[in-house]
């Protein structure tokens, strides 16, 4: 895959085409990208450079197969993500990228899929999921868990709904706060694992959330018989260079920016219970 | 044709339990439904009866003043709900309703006791299940309160 800079360190200015709010704290944006388009593979990131503010490292989660536009959805955190909410459409922002490892699409071919999601962990699993769907036949089932904290918190409703429709992906939903207007699921997302169906033989795990969750989440999945090597997850550290020079984000002998941020179970389950790294 | 005994041995709670001890338990089952809305314990309320879930989902509430029902959990097929039955005063902690129509394994909690008390290998058999359910729920409650998706 080609990468859209030749300089990984070069901010590239480019025309924001569109904003949406996903939620009171959660904005998507769209933005043109350069004459080609941007071409990423599943799970890759971009660093966003909001000029005379800041740069943050944010997973691309547009469609792979759609390289005319570049999609970001951006949760506010922090000043650079906070002056980045007040961009607006025909606005320029700054991108670096795409940086990092993928999604083992090749490898699910033929597999069962299951891809667990948690709060604002569903936007980097989008290119997966929309890959998996452009090329359905290679894949076996699929399943998205996808948990939030309330149903207000629900992001990518539509699009969940959408998916939930079809009659080749099932797709469960839980919230960890129940009130009265919700009438789905309630408890962590991790009850939702002994649910699925899946074979766990062959299946192929994908997960972002919060990094207590993907803990607990791989304890599930080990308990219903997939192994470490099949379980992969996307970790997120304080990434800045994003090519590993700098070791801001260096976890162990790991660079999250160059070596992840998407690992197997099997290359990093002996720094999960690490505290002091 | 589907018998409940069957029924029983199927289901996860049960999976890998005894024939003799089957049979014992089935005296003490029977089949039932409930509609959408429809409360089957109510927080405050004596308790005598656990189900096995077949189909549909059920939640569990507790009320909050000036907020009303609050849901902490659903629960759905394949799950067991209710263990108020197990421990004195036999009082439910939580208010269950159905959400949509579900059908269930209901079990008679005294009938069982009374069976358990009589064969103690039955009886470890059924707290030991029940021990593994209330852990693997008492470590869902404790990452729910967590709120790992908060800011």
């Amino acid at each position: 895959m080609k990468a859209e800079n030749i300089d990984p360190m070069l901010t590239k200015p480019l025309r924001i085409q569109r904003v949406q709010r996903e939620l009171p704290d959660t904005f998507t944006l769209e933005i043109l990208p350069s004459n080609g388009g941007f071409h990423f593979t599943p799970g890759q990131f971009n660093m966003l450079y909001v000029f005379g503010v800041g740069e943050v490292p944010i997973s691309i989660c547009g469609d792979p197969e759609k390289s005319k536009s570049l999609v970001h959805t951006i949760r506010i955190v922090g000043s650079v993500t906070q002056a980045m909410s007040r961009l607006k459409s025909g606005d320029t922002i700054g991108v670096r990228g795409p940086f990092g490892s993928s999604w083992p699409l090749a490898e699910a071919e033929g597999k069962d899929v299951v891809i667990v999601a948690g709060g604002i962990g569903l936007p980097p699993l989008r290119p997966a999921i929309y890959h998996i769907l452009n090329h359905r036949e290679k894949y076996g089932k699929v399943v998205l868990l996808y948990g939030a904290r309330n149903k207000e918190e629900i992001i990518f409703w539509k699009e969940l709904e959408q998916w939930r429709s079809r009659f080749d992906m099932e797709v469960h939903v839980t919230v960890d706060r129940g009130s009265g207007n919700w009438h789905g699921n309630v408890g962590v997302v991790t009850t939702l694992v002994p649910r699925a169906t899946f074979n766990s033989a062959d299946a192929i795990a994908m997960m972002v959330g919060p990094e207590i969750m993907m803990r607990f989440t791989v304890l599930e999945l080990l308990k219903r018989g997939i192994t470490g090597d099949r379980i992969y997850m996307s970790m997120e550290r304080n990434m800045k260079c994003g090519v590993g020079i700098c070791g801001h984000c260096q976890w162990s002998h790991h660079f999250i920016c160059k070596d992840g941020p998407v690992f197997s179970y099997e290359q990093i389950k002996v720094l999960l219970d690490k505290h002091e790294i | 044709m589907e018998t409940l005994e069957r029924v029983l041995a199927e289901h996860p709670f049960f999976k890998g339990l005894e024939p003799k001890y089957l049979q014992l338990i089935v005296g003490c089952a029977s089949n039932v439904r409930f509609d959408p809305e429809q409360c089957i314990y109510k927080e405050g309320e004596p308790v005598d009866q656990f189900y096995l879930i077949r189909q549909g989902r059920v939640g569990l509430e507790i009320n909050v003043p000036n907020k009303g029902p609050v849901v902490i959990q659903t629960i759905t097929e394949g799950d067991l709900l209710g263990w108020s039955w197990l421990m004195p005063p036999y009082v439910a902690r939580f208010t269950a309703r159905a959400y949509e129509i579900t059908r269930a394994i209901g079990l008679d909690g005294k009938c069982l006791r009374t069976k358990c008390e009589a064969d103690h290998e039955l009886g470890y058999e059924f707290y030991r299940r029940f021990a593994d359910i209330i852990i693997q729920r008492l470590q869902a409650t404790r990452l729910q309160l967590l709120d790992v998706y908060g800011s």
